[in-house]
C-alpha cells in the first residue's frame, strides 16, 4: 500500500507548481494552464482521501470540479481570444489599462 | 375703540407688503397713494384712538375704566421662565407719539409723491418709507423692551435704507454705512441694557419693571440706565455718538425731515420718558442725561454756526434740539421734553421740506452761499420757511418758544443752573445760524449760477400744502402747552401727568410767576440778540461775515471741520479696527486657517499618492496579492488550531 502522505505530497508540489506558474509566467495561456493544474492538484487531493477514507464523497466532489474547470476553461478562453483580437498579445503584463 | 389700536401699526405695514410684492408692476402713481393712504388711515384711527381717550377719565378708577389700556397681540416666546408676550401699551405717552409719527409722517408722505416723481426706484423708497413707520409704531407702542428693541433695530435698518437710497453714489451708501455701523455700536449697548434688566427683574415686560425699579440697588440701575442711554446718544445723534446725522443729509430730503428730524430720532427721548423710574432709582445716570444733552446742545450749534450747507445745518440744528429734549427729561420734566419732542416734529420737519423745495428747484445745489434771493422767486417757501425759523428760533407766541421755555423754567427750578444758562446762550446761537441760514439763502442779491437760475420755480402744491400745514402746526402748535403762570392750563402736562405720576422730581405748580416771566425774557432776549447779530452780519454789512472769518480762523476752521472728531474717531477707531481686519483677514485666515484646511486636504492627497502605487494594472500583481492573503489566513487559522486556543 502506498501511504497517503505521498499522494498529498505531490498534490501539494503540484498546487504550488500552478500557484508559481500563475505568478511567473507572462503568457495568458499558460496561466490558464496553471489554474487547470492548481485544479488538477486538489482533485488529486479528493481522490486520496476518498481512497483512505473510504467514503464515495470525494470522488462526487471531483467529478463537480471536473466540470467547473471544463465551464471555466471555456469561458477562460473566450476571454483569452477576445483580448487577443484586441490587443494582438497574450503576454499579460500588457493588458494594464487599471494601472493607477 | 381703544381695542382697535392695533390697527395703528397694521396699516402701514400691508403698505409694505402690498408696494414689496407687487409695487414693481404699478404705476408710480398708484404706490405713492398707497404708501400715502396707509400712513393717513393709521393716523386717522390714531385720532380716533386720542379722542376716544379724551371721553375716558383721566385716572384709572376702580373698575378699571381709564385711558391706559393693554392690548394684547400675540406670545412671541415660551421658554421655561422667559416669557415675551407682544401687546400695545396705550397710555397717553403712546398715543401723543403715535399721532405725531403718523400725522407728520402722512403729510411727508404726500410731499414725498411730487418729490421723487421722477426718480426710479419707487416702491423702495415707499415700501422702507411705511416700514419705517411701522418700525417707529412698534416702537412707542410697545409693552415690553424686546419688541421695542425689534423697532429700535428697524428704524435704524429704515434709515440706512433710506439713506443710501441712492446706493451708487459713493458718499451716499458710505453715509448709510456710517449711520447703520454707529448705531449699532449704541445697539449693542441697549441690548446689553436689557439683558440686565432680564437678570434684574427676570422678566421684560414694562408692567413688571417699572413698579419694581425703585426696589433694586441703585448701581444696577445706574448700570442699567446708562447702558440704554449710551443707546439713546446713538439713536438720538448726543455726544458721542451723532457723528452719523449730518453725514445721513445724503438721503432724499423728505427722509431727513421724517426720520432724521421728526421721528426716529426722538426715540431716544421717548424711551428716556419711558423708562423714568429706572433713571430715577439711579443716582447719577440722569445727571448723566442732563449734561450729555446740554453739552451736545451748545456743541452742536457752534458747530452749526459755520456750515455752508443747507442740509447740514438743520442736521446740526437737529442734533442741538435734540439735546434740549434729553435736558428737559434729565432734570425730570418729562412733559416738556416730551412737547418740545413734538413742536421741534413740526417746525424742524416744515424746514427739511422747505430744504427740499429748495434743493429741488435749484436741481440739487446745497451750499447757502451759491443761493441768494430765493424770497421773490419762491415766496411761499420763503414764508413757510420764516414760520420754522421763528418757531425754532423760540421767538414768541411760536410753538417752539412754549416748549423750549417750559425746559428752561424745569431746568432752572431743578436747580440745574449751569445747564440753564448753557441752553440760553445755545438759545441765542440758535436763532443767530437759524436767520443766517434764512438771510443768506433767501435774501440779498441771487448768486446762483444762470443755469440754475432759469429753472428756479415754485414747489408744487403737493410739496407746498404739507409745508402750510406744518407752518400752521408750528405757530399753533404751542399752545397745547401754556406756561403755568398764566393759569390757563398745560394741556401737555395735563395730559400726561398720569404716566409720570411715579416721577419722584415732579414740581408743584408755579405760584408767582415773576421767576418764569423773568426766565423767559432772558432766553428771549438771547434769541433776539442771535436774530440781531444776524441781520446785522448777513443783511446790512455782507462782508462783515468774510472779514470776521478770516480775522479768527483757527476757530472758524475748528468749527468748520466739526472739531474734527470724525476725524479722531477714524484715527482712533476705525483705523485700528480696519488693521485689525487686515491682520486676521492676511495673516490669521490665509496662513492660519486657509493652511490647515489646505493642508489636511494635501495630506489625504499625499496618502492617496502614495497608495496609488499599489494599483499596478498588472493581473499578476493581484494574483500575488489574493494568494498573500489566503496563505496569512491559512496560517493564522493553523497556528490558532495547534496552540489549541
Amino acid at each position: 500500500m502506498v501511504p497517503a502522505s505521498f499522494y498529498l505530497i505531490l498534490s501539494a508540489v503540484l498546487f504550488t507548481l500552478g500557484v508559481v506558474g500563475v505568478l511567473v509566467r507572462r503568457n495568458a495561456l499558460v496561466m490558464l494552464m496553471s489554474v487547470e493544474l492548481m485544479l488538477n492538484a486538489v482533485n488529486l487531493t479528493l481522490i486520496t482521501y476518498s481512497r483512505f477514507l473510504e467514503s464515495i464523497e470525494g470522488q462526487i466532489f471531483v467529478l463537480l470540479v471536473m466540470a467547473v474547470a471544463a465551464a471555466e476553461v471555456a469561458v477562460g478562453l473566450s476571454i483569452i481570444v477576445s483580448l487577443y483580437r484586441h490587443k494582438e498579445t497574450t503576454d499579460v503584463d500588457e493588458i494594464n489599462l487599471l494601472k493607477g | 375703540m381703544l381695542d382697535y389700536a392695533w390697527l395703528i401699526p397694521l396699516f402701514p405695514l400691508v403698505g409694505v407688503l402690498i408696494n414689496a410684492a407687487l409695487g414693481r408692476w404699478l404705476s408710480r402713481r398708484v404706490v405713492g397713494i398707497i404708501a400715502s393712504l396707509a400712513v393717513a388711515a393709521s393716523f386717522v384711527v390714531a385720532s380716533l384712538v386720542f379722542s376716544a381717550m379724551l371721553g375716558l377719565p383721566a385716572e384709572t378708577d376702580a373698575s378699571g375704566n381709564g385711558r391706559e389700556r393693554i392690548i394684547p397681540i400675540f406670545t412671541w416666546i415660551v421658554s421655561g421662565s422667559f416669557g415675551v408676550h407682544v401687546s400695545i401699551l396705550l397710555d397717553q405717552l403712546s398715543i401723543l407719539m403715535a399721532l405725531v409719527v403718523t400725522g407728520v409722517s402722512t403729510l411727508i408722505h404726500v410731499y414725498s409723491t411730487a418729490y421723487v416723481e421722477k426718480e426710479e426706484y419707487h416702491n423702495r423708497y415707499f415700501t422702507w418709507l411705511n416700514l419705517f413707520v411701522f418700525m417707529m409704531l412698534v416702537l412707542v407702542l410697545s409693552d415690553n423692551f424686546l419688541s421695542m428693541y425689534v423697532g429700535w433695530e428697524g428704524v435704524g435698518l429704515c434709515s440706512y435704507l433710506l439713506i443710501s437710497y441712492w446706493f451708487d453714489k459713493e458718499s451716499a451708501a458710505e453715509a448709510g454705512k456710517k449711520a447703520f455701523l454707529v448705531n449699532r455700536v449704541g445697539d449693542l449697548s441697549f441690548a446689553l441694557g436689557i439683558m440686565l434688566i432680564f437678570a434684574t427683574f427676570g422678566s421684560l415686560a414694562f408692567q413688571d419693571v417699572f413698579p419694581a425699579a425703585t426696589a433694586i440697588l441703585p448701581a444696577t440701575a445706574t448700570a442699567v440706565a446708562l447702558l440704554l442711554f449710551l443707546g439713546a446718544t446713538a439713536k438720538s445723534a448726543q455726544i458721542p455718538l451723532y457723528v452719523w446725522l449730518p453725514d445721513a443729509m445724503e438721503g432724499p430730503t423728505p427722509v431727513s425731515a421724517l426720520i432724521h428730524a421728526a421721528t426716529m430720532v426722538t426715540a431716544g427721548v421717548y424711551m428716556v420718558a419711558r423708562c423714568h423710574t429706572i433713571f430715577e432709582a439711579s443716582t447719577s445716570a440722569l445727571n448723566w442725561v442732563v449734561w450729555i444733552g446740554t453739552l451736545t446742545a451748545f456743541f452742536a450749534a457752534t458747530i452749526a454756526l459755520v456750515q455752508k450747507d443747507f442740509k447740514r445745518i438743520l442736521a446740526y440744528s437737529t442734533i442741538s434740539q435734540l439735546g434740549y429734549m434729553f435736558l428737559g427729561v434729565g432734570v425730570g420734566a418729562y412733559a416738556a421734553g416730551i412737547f418740545h419732542l413734538t413742536t421741534h416734529a413740526f417746525f424742524k420737519a416744515l424746514l427739511f421740506l422747505c430744504a427740499g423745495s429748495v434743493v429741488h428747484a435749484l436741481s440739487g445745489e446745497l451750499d447757502i452761499f451759491k443761493m441768494g434771493g430765493l424770497r421773490k422767486k419762491m415766496p411761499w417757501t420763503f414764508a413757510t420757511f420764516l414760520v420754522g425759523v421763528l418757531a425754532l428760533s423760540g421767538l414768541p407766541l411760536f410753538s417752539g418758544f412754549f416748549s423750549k421755555d417750559e425746559i428752561l423754567f424745569d431746568a432752572f427750578e431743578h436747580g440745574a443752573l449751569v445747564p440753564w444758562l448753557l441752553s440760553v446762550i445755545t438759545a441765542g446761537l440758535t436763532a443767530f445760524y437759524a436767520f443766517r441760514l434764512l438771510f443768506v439763502a433767501f435774501y440779498g442779491q441771487s448768486r446762483l449760477d444762470k443755469k440754475t437760475e432759469r429753472h428756479v420755480h415754485e414747489a408744487p402744491k403737493r410739496m407746498l400744502a404739507p409745508m402750510v400745514i406744518l407752518a400752521v402746526l408750528a405757530v399753533v402748535g404751542g399752545y397745547i402747552g401754556l406756561p403755568d403762570f398764566l393759569r390757563l392750563g398745560n394741556a401737555v402736562d395735563g395730559f400726561l401727568e398720569p404716566v409720570f405720576a411715579d416721577s419722584t422730581l415732579a414740581l408743584p405748580p408755579v405760584e408767582a410767576g415773576a421767576t418764569e416771566v423773568g426766565l423767559m425774557a432772558v432766553s428771549v432776549l438771547a434769541a433776539v440778540v442771535g436774530f440781531l447779530a444776524a441781520y446785522w452780519i448777513y443783511v446790512r454789512n455782507w462782508g462783515l461775515g468774510a472779514r470776521l472769518t478770516s480775522n479768527a480762523r483757527w476757530l472758524y476752521d475748528l468749527l468748520d471741520n466739526k472739531y474734527y472728531v470724525d476725524e479722531a474717531y477714524m484715527e482712533a477707531i476705525v483705523n485700528p479696527l480696519r488693521s485689525l481686519g487686515a491682520f486676521l483677514a492676511d495673516v490669521v485666515e490665509e496662513r492660519g486657517i486657509d493652511a490647515a484646511v489646505e493642508g489636511l486636504a494635501r495630506l489625504v492627497g499625499l496618502a492617496g499618492e502614495g497608495l496609488r502605487r499599489l494599483q499596478t494594472g498588472l493581473v499578476r500583481n493581484y494574483a500575488l496579492a489574493m494568494l498573500i492573503g489566503a496563505v496569512a489566513i491559512l496560517a493564522y487559522v493553523l497556528v490558532r488550531s495547534v496552540l489549541g486556543l
